[in-house]
């Protein structure tokens, strides 16, 4: 996980490089300073979560089954949250600002960086879930804490990224 | 060392009806399968792109011919240079790795068996991705199109405007669906290698090849994911009407170019360092000497590791970059040469002093020595910006850059062949025809290449499809083509060793060349358990302690 980690990283790298690079070269509008608005409650729901999926492994490597549960479930609903928000966020810019992927530069390299990040926040939550069916079909013990630590070490990725994501499009480039 | 591992008898069985061997082939986790399967698939497509080489020859064997069209030269040579570099050069030194970074370590399998066999698939289907664009590439019209824009796709030449149809979107799949394949790879690799030595196999111990891979793995998880983010922006722009690299709408064909180079360039260490590893192993072998430096070509190959990640731009001399890049990525470049030249002192002087036995491999690795100095030098002249504003574009680079990946890996892999061909079949590849094979693939080899400098040098442009009569090119070309016609016949003899000595080939026994790496312990072919009991390792040679008790490298670390 540690490499895919690495791989990923220099994905979004370049994501975020192309991001930059294009701030402010818009041809037409609408711009980010006119349009983004910063999804701090989103943002505090993703980086909560990262602490109850840590708690939540911490918890099932010491056999407390159903607190793991319940922390695991609460870091899908806080993930599910933030994807909300972003779906919100999209839906205003499409159909209040007309922003979509082939109206500027802007929307080009918003969209695709954070779609990037939403489409990773996306499958951690399948591969959260499936966790989540295996606990209810007990099958979740301390034999499959490594796995879940692994897990949560991809969930605490994409927190991480979303750190960068949000500074990049939110406080440097507005 | 578990000596008994020599002697336990390969399972036989009966012959199988061919439904179940190839059910057992399409279905296998075991990594020496999937290596045999990446060599195999890697070496079809080496002919596939060979026979793209050779149309590109005749071609331009003299002036104002016709035996293709311009159209069709343009998706000769894109399809001729991503086949060699995506489908060929990865895989195969992949399928080596698959093959002995295991049994070098003295592990069972590779970390993930399933993600192993998963990642072979996923760059096979890549390969036939690319090769469908001749039937698919316009859609339902009847009438194919293989991509013809370069293997760099340079913007806008990618965009929907200039490559109308799907050929562009073929090849950007292709290339993101094996580049993913790699990844896991890569990954797999790295897995291996920190968490299934065997008892013994200290860091420090590894084989060179080992340690190289290593290092090879790592650079892929950061070379060949910034192609996929490209490729993938270049699908948006393409499918989503993003603006990436349309310069219409402020987008930057530049940067696109940054993104392929910040690839492209790491790519060509990929494929080396592998290469370094095959010299590390062989030269030693047949030289009757340990290698020469051991750590020393560790810390030269993590820090070509490094130094090659910040030379991508000078691929980009001529586009009109600021002086402080030029002048940057000039020195980063050369740079690059001062470990890959301790790496060349290193083997030199591992062969020196040594009893050197002539055997075809060893026949190789020599001439990858001298090929792929040569080949540095010509890069550290195109190194220097001013020099390479003139000759930039020209035959002298495609010159150069053959004579790296010929001159370099692909003689590096044919000695790889001969050496470790035995081990994976049980039989001796034929020294005759092995031979054979050398000097004619030698005499071709310097007959297209070193000549192929001459016509760069006289201004004649790359990927251009013919040329007026009167330049001074004809004669030359003409010589070229020559050659590269010697090169295919000498792949003919190389084939056909491969195939005779399969069936007809002498007997191999476990270790026909008296090496010292743990592969050549275990029977040929190995079992699918590889070792009868786990090895334990106390030197860097463990064979050589086995068989010389008296003596051991033990006593020395």
């Amino acid at each position: 996980m540690g490499c895919l980690i690495i791989a990923e990283s220099a994905i979004f790298t370049i994501f975020v490089v192309a991001y930059l690079f294009y701030l402010g070269k818009s041809i037409t509008g609408p711009t980010p300073a006119e349009v983004l608005e910063t999804p701090i409650f989103y943002t505090i729901c993703l980086l909560s979560s990262s602490l109850t999926v840590h708690l939540a492994a911490k918890s099932l490597e010491r056999d407390y089954r159903r607190l793991f549960l319940g922390l695991w479930l609460l870091t899908i609903v806080l993930g599910g949250l933030f994807l909300f928000g972003t779906a919100e966020e999209w839906h205003r810019l499409i159909y209040e600002h007309g922003l979509t992927v082939s109206t500027n530069l802007f929307g080009t390299t918003y969209y695709s960086l954070v779609g990037l990040h939403a489409f990773h926040v996306t499958a951690g939550l399948i591969m959260l879930s499936l966790v989540a069916i295996f606990g209810f079909a007990g099958r979740m013990g301390v034999s499959q804490s490594g796995r879940v630590a692994v897990l949560s070490m991809y969930w605490h990725f994409v927190d991480a990224v979303w750190v960068v994501v949000f500074t990049v499009v939110y406080v440097v480039g507005r | 060392m578990a000596s008994d591992a020599i002697t336990v008898p390969v399972g036989q069985t009966e012959a199988r009806p061919w439904v179940d061997e190839l059910h057992q082939w399409v279905t296998t986790v075991d990594h020496k399968r999937l290596g045999i399967l990446y060599i195999v698939s890697s070496l079809l497509f080496l002919v596939v792109g060979g026979v793209e080489a050779l149309i590109i020859r005749i071609q331009l064997m003299h002036s104002h011919n016709n035996f293709v069209s311009p159209e069709v030269f343009n998706r000769m040579f894109t399809m001729h240079g991503t086949t060699m570099i995506f489908f060929v050069a990865m895989p195969v030194l992949f399928g080596f790795a698959n093959y002995l970074v295991p049994l070098m370590i003295g592990a069972r399998d590779m970390a993930f068996p399933r993600l192993n066999a998963f990642s072979f698939w996923l760059s096979l289907l890549g390969g036939l991705l690319l090769y469908f664009s001749f039937l698919g590439g316009s859609g339902l019209y009847g009438a194919g199109n293989a991509p013809d824009v370069g293997w760099w796709s340079y913007a806008p030449l990618g965009s929907r405007a200039f490559s109308p149809g799907h050929s562009s979107d073929y090849w950007t799949l292709a290339l993101l669906v094996s580049g993913f394949g790699s990844i896991g790879t890569a990954v797999n690799i790295i897995a291996t290698i920190l968490c299934l030595r065997c008892p013994g196999m200290k860091i420090n111990r590894m084989p060179l090849l080992v340690w190289m891979y290593l290092v090879m793995a790592g650079m892929v998880l950061l070379a060949i994911t910034p192609l996929s983010a490209a490729q993938i922006m270049l699908l948006i722009d393409r499918y989503l009407g993003g603006h990436f690299f349309d310069t219409q709408a402020g987008g930057s064909a530049v940067l696109w170019m940054h993104f392929f180079w910040i690839f492209g360039h790491p790519e060509v260490y990929v494929l080396i360092i592998p290469c370094f590893a095959f010299m590390s192993e062989i030269i030693p072998v047949f030289s009757r000497k340990p290698i020469f430096g051991y750590p020393v070509m560790v810390a030269a190959t993590v820090c070509i590791a490094f130094v090659s990640m910040s030379v991508w731009a000078h691929h980009m001399f001529t586009i009109g970059m600021n002086s402080y890049a030029n002048s940057f990525f000039t020195l980063t470049t050369m740079a690059v040469g001062v470990p890959t030249g301790i790496k060349i002192f290193n083997w030199i002087g591992t062969m020196w002093g040594g009893r050197i036995q002539f055997k075809t491999a060893m026949l190789f690795s020599i001439g990858f020595l001298f090929q792929f100095l040569i080949a540095g030098l010509t890069g550290i002249m195109m190194a220097a910006s001013p020099f390479d504003w003139q000759l930039s574009l020209s035959y002298f680079v495609v010159a150069h850059f053959h004579y790296v990946i010929v001159g370099g890996i692909l003689f590096a892999l044919f000695a790889a062949f001969y050496y470790w061909y035995p081990k994976m079949t049980g039989r001796m590849l034929s020294e005759r025809l092995g031979q054979w094979h050398f000097w004619l693939f030698f005499i071709g080899f310097h007959l297209t290449f070193d000549v192929m400098h001459i016509p760069g040098i006289l201004g004649m442009p790359r990927r251009i499809y013919t040329y007026e009569p009167g330049r001074g090119w004809d004669t030359l070309n003409f010589i070229i083509s020559i050659g590269a016609f010697i090169q295919a016949l000498a792949i003919i003899v190389f084939v056909a060793n491969l195939i005779i000595s399969y069936f007809k080939g002498a007997p191999a026994g476990n270790d026909p060349w008296d090496a010292w790496t743990l592969e050549w312990s275990t029977s040929s072919p190995p079992p699918a358990y590889n070792f009868a009991m786990v090895p334990t390792v106390a030197s860097r040679r463990p064979l050589w302690d086995l068989k010389h008790p008296e003596d051991p490298d033990s006593r020395y670390e």
